[in-house]
């Protein structure tokens, strides 16, 4: 029958007009009721995909990564970069330079004196996150870095940079989840290790005692 | 004394008793073939040992390469494979010196090589007698200097390899910057911008398209008086999917001929992959067909296990690569029909029910490896990132149930339409036996009938472990091709259930390393990426970085058949043509 195709064809948006309509109807609070919202798109949507930025957001997974952030301790405020340089190899584009610290000697010290990352130029990769040693370089989360003058805002220095690791704890809960098991692991490990340690000794200075005591009976 | 020892030598190799001194030696793999025999050698191959698919013709500049001093400088490197045998490949070399850059041209025996050679002339220099239409394809006439060369130098040069030694432990770079305060200024467009000898930019105009096609229609045209006019699609139309020109001859309405323009994109992925280190390149293939990077780091991830030699990949990561190239070929073939549906005026509302599925096969993708299209989620020995629980039960439900159901709903709405079937039955007839001699490879070549698939052809990954069926139709023409699609994507679900559902636990990688030092060597890898045979080459000469690295992206070479398909039709067929091929510019122009 001609015709059919084409009716096929409009019933199929028809429906999706009237889903859409449905869908909006059904939700309570409804999504204008709010200035901001946070929407996460659920597989049962049947409606209009449609987000209004930036009325309205996006829910961002963990995983989510835009540009880097440099992390420094909450507790001590001290960096956890050492400036071993890792990030700077890895980077595809090569838009990190690191100017290590060092002493009137000379001698390299583990800590960054300046840390650069051109981000006009960082494809947002997450390689100098993936890699880092020391857990010091996260991906951000923050997507809105437009500027006026791309040279020099957006090459960013370590002051644009650096953010609290409780900053990080807020955007990452799983991996600084698995982060803190791993450190609570490792701090009984090495509490375990030195207790063994502290035993061995002890039984050895033991040892060296009643021998240093039989020596001195046989000697009498 | 040394003819002595080569006439020994060949005889040992093949093909020299049907062909007497083609064959000249070995080089791993590869047969070494004398230039002046190629041709010869090559129709005997397609004649009469069935290799009849070229897949990839590449160069490769052996100036610095430490094992291949004292061999001709430039080669040509030739991939055939047979499409009624399948299998592995034939390698063939043909080396030329660097005062004599000729190599004869294997058009007339493997259309396919069109573009492929002229690329190499474009980036490489070396000339290919007996090309037809043998200009620059990828750079324009006025570009100084053939990039792909080792010797060449680009605008930002900063040194040979990354990473480079200015940017740690004393940070250099910075300074730089306050005395460039934008690197514009060092680029090459001001003063030191430089001409080829003899080329004056004033008068410069762009070459004349050839039309080697379509003469029969012309005559019969010769009866009506029209003038023949010559139209500029794009590269600006909406038509095109991104920045691509078709340069069309018009008779009336009618295409006597047309040549694509491509190169606007281009910004030598090659050369800056043969700068990076292996792991660098895994980002920059996103790059290429941004609408599937899974399935590129799939592809070139493989080419470096290859290269490698063993390499131990954790069960889990194999089943997570199928479940994202998967993933990945379903949301291609519905933008695909989605944007085809656009190309013939159905105005965006296919295009957009079909992508509202992408969106959430994107969630999927960003909650695994924190980006929706730019993943970079391979990495050779695995994948970078475990998925969770929560992941896997949202694909379970996303593939039981909520695909299938999209797929079923494109099907009802377009398939019988009218419209379409107007517009694209009978439209782009491409037979088997030219979709084979053009290259073509994935939907276009399996709409013509053609069964021929990499997965079931030359399995990689664990795609032996699976059921499903190669898709063909034989139409041949616009609807086969989208038929093609449609059921594909059902193919594709059926193999997403099956690895869902046995997906192993256990670690994704093993050790995960940021350098990687392979030995020399040569690897050749293509996939049955959702456009076609992605195959990605690579050679090694022992460092960190690679030494040639070369994508065979399916959609510039599916573009090779562009032209012979819409010969004889409308203009306006050319674009749904056009739609058909499916291409993203990023692979095309590289």
């Amino acid at each position: 029958m001609v015709g059919k195709g084409i009716l096929r064809g409009l019933t199929t948006t028809a429906r999706h007009l009237l889903e859409t309509y449905l869908d909006d109807v059904k939700k309570i609070p409804s999504r204008y009721a709010y200035d901001r919202h946070f929407i996460k798109q659920p597989l049962e949507e049947k409606g209009i995909f449609t987000i209004q930025y930036p009325e309205e957001r996006r829910v961002l997974p963990e995983r989510f990564r835009y540009v880097p952030m440099l992390l420094y301790d909450a507790d001590t405020g001290e960096d956890r970069c050492t400036a071993c340089g890792i990030c700077a190899k890895v980077c595809p584009t090569q838009c990190i330079w690191i100017v290590r610290e060092e002493d009137k000697t000379g001698k390299p010290l583990p800590r960054s004196q300046e840390f650069y990352i051109d981000i006009s130029i960082c494809m947002g990769c997450g390689f100098c996150a993936e890699f880092c040693p020391f857990d010091s370089i996260k991906m951000n989360h923050d997507y809105e870095i437009a500027v006026y003058n791309r040279y020099p805002d957006l090459v960013l220095s370590k002051d644009d940079l650096v953010v609290p690791t409780t900053y990080y704890a807020q955007l990452y809960p799983e991996a600084w989840a698995a982060e803190e098991r791993a450190r609570e692991e490792e701090r009984k490990r090495k509490a375990a290790r030195e207790k063994a340690l502290a035993a061995k000794r002890a039984a050895k200075a033991k040892a060296a005692a009643k021998k240093k005591d039989e020596q001195k009976d046989a000697g009498k | 004394m040394a003819q002595a020892q080569s006439a020994v030598a060949t005889e040992s190799l093949p093909y020299n008793d049907v062909i007497p001194g083609a064959v000249v030696g070995r080089d791993g793999e590869a047969l070494i073939v004398n230039r002046e025999k190629l041709l010869e050698l090559a129709r005997y191959l397609r004649d009469h040992e069935g290799y009849d698919y070229l897949s990839s013709v590449t160069g490769v500049d052996n100036l610095t390469h430490p094992k291949r001093q004292g061999v001709e400088r430039f080669e040509v490197v030739y991939h055939l494979y047979s499409t009624k045998r399948g299998g592995g490949p034939l390698v063939l070399k043909a080396r030329a010196p660097e005062d004599d850059p000729e190599i004869p041209s294997v058009v007339s025996i493997w259309p396919g090589a069109d573009f492929q050679e002229r690329e190499i002339w474009d980036l490489f220099g070396v000339r290919f007698p007996g090309h037809p239409n043998l200009r620059r394809i990828l750079l324009w006439e006025g570009f100084n200097g053939h990039p792909m060369r080792k010797d060449w130098k680009e605008a930002y040069y900063e040194e040979e390899h990354k990473p480079y030694s200015s940017r740690w432990p004393y940070g250099h770079y910075p300074r730089e910057e306050y005395k460039y305060p934008w690197q514009e200024e060092r680029a090459v467009y001001k003063d030191n911008l430089v001409f080829p000898k003899g080329f004056d930019p004033d008068r410069w105009q762009a070459p004349e398209v050839e039309y080697r096609l379509g003469q029969d229609i012309y005559r019969e045209l010769e009866k009506l008086k029209t003038d023949r006019i010559i139209v500029n699609i794009g590269p600006q139309h909406p038509s095109t999917h991104g920045v691509f020109r078709m340069v069309v001859a018009l008779e009336g309405e009618t295409i006597l001929g047309l040549e694509p323009e491509v190169g606007y994109l281009h910004r030598n992925h090659e050369k800056i992959g043969e700068r990076n280190t292996y792991l660098m390149n895994i980002p920059y293939t996103d790059r290429l067909d941004y609408i599937n990077s899974m399935s590129n780091n799939l592809g070139y991830v493989l080419a470096v296990e290859k290269l490698m030699g063993k390499v131990e990949v954790p069960e889990r990561a194999k089943y997570l690569r199928i479940i994202m190239a998967e993933l990945t070929r379903v949301l291609n073939h519905m933008f695909a029909i989605g944007f085809l549906l656009n190309d013939l005026g159905a105005f965006f509302t296919p295009a957009l029910y079909a992508l509202e599925e992408r969106e959430l096969i994107l969630d999927l993708f960003e909650a695994a490896s924190g980006s929706r299209m730019m993943c970079n989620y391979m990495r050779p020995g695995g994948v970078a990132y475990d998925v969770s629980e929560e992941w896997v039960a949202q694909a379970k439900k996303l593939v039981f149930e909520r695909l299938p159901r999209a797929v079923d709903e494109l099907d009802y709405y377009l398939t019988e339409n009218e419209i379409l079937l107007a517009r694209t039955k009978g439209v782009g007839y491409l037979s088997p036996e030219d979709a084979i001699a053009y290259s073509t490879s994935g939907p276009v070549l399996r709409g013509s009938g053609v069964p021929y698939d990499i997965r079931k052809v030359e399995p990689y990954c664990i795609y032996d472990r699976f059921d499903f069926d190669i898709v063909t139709e034989d139409g041949g023409d616009v609807y086969a091709r989208y038929m093609v699609r449609i059921r594909e994507a059902r193919e594709s679900l059926k193999i997403l259930r099956q690895a869902l559902k046995d997906l192993p636990g256990g670690p994704v990688i093993g050790k995960k390393k940021y350098t990687f030092r392979i030995p020399p060597g040569e690897a050749y890898q293509r996939i049955e990426a959702p456009k076609g045979e992605l195959g990605f080459y690579l050679v090694s000469d022992g460092t960190a970085n690679p030494y040639r690295y070369h994508v065979r992206s399916p959609s510039f070479i599916n573009l090779t058949a562009l032209g012979p398909m819409c010969v004889g039709h409308k203009v306006a067929d050319s674009v749904g043509i056009l739609g058909s091929i499916d291409i993203v510019l990023g692979e095309v122009d590289r």
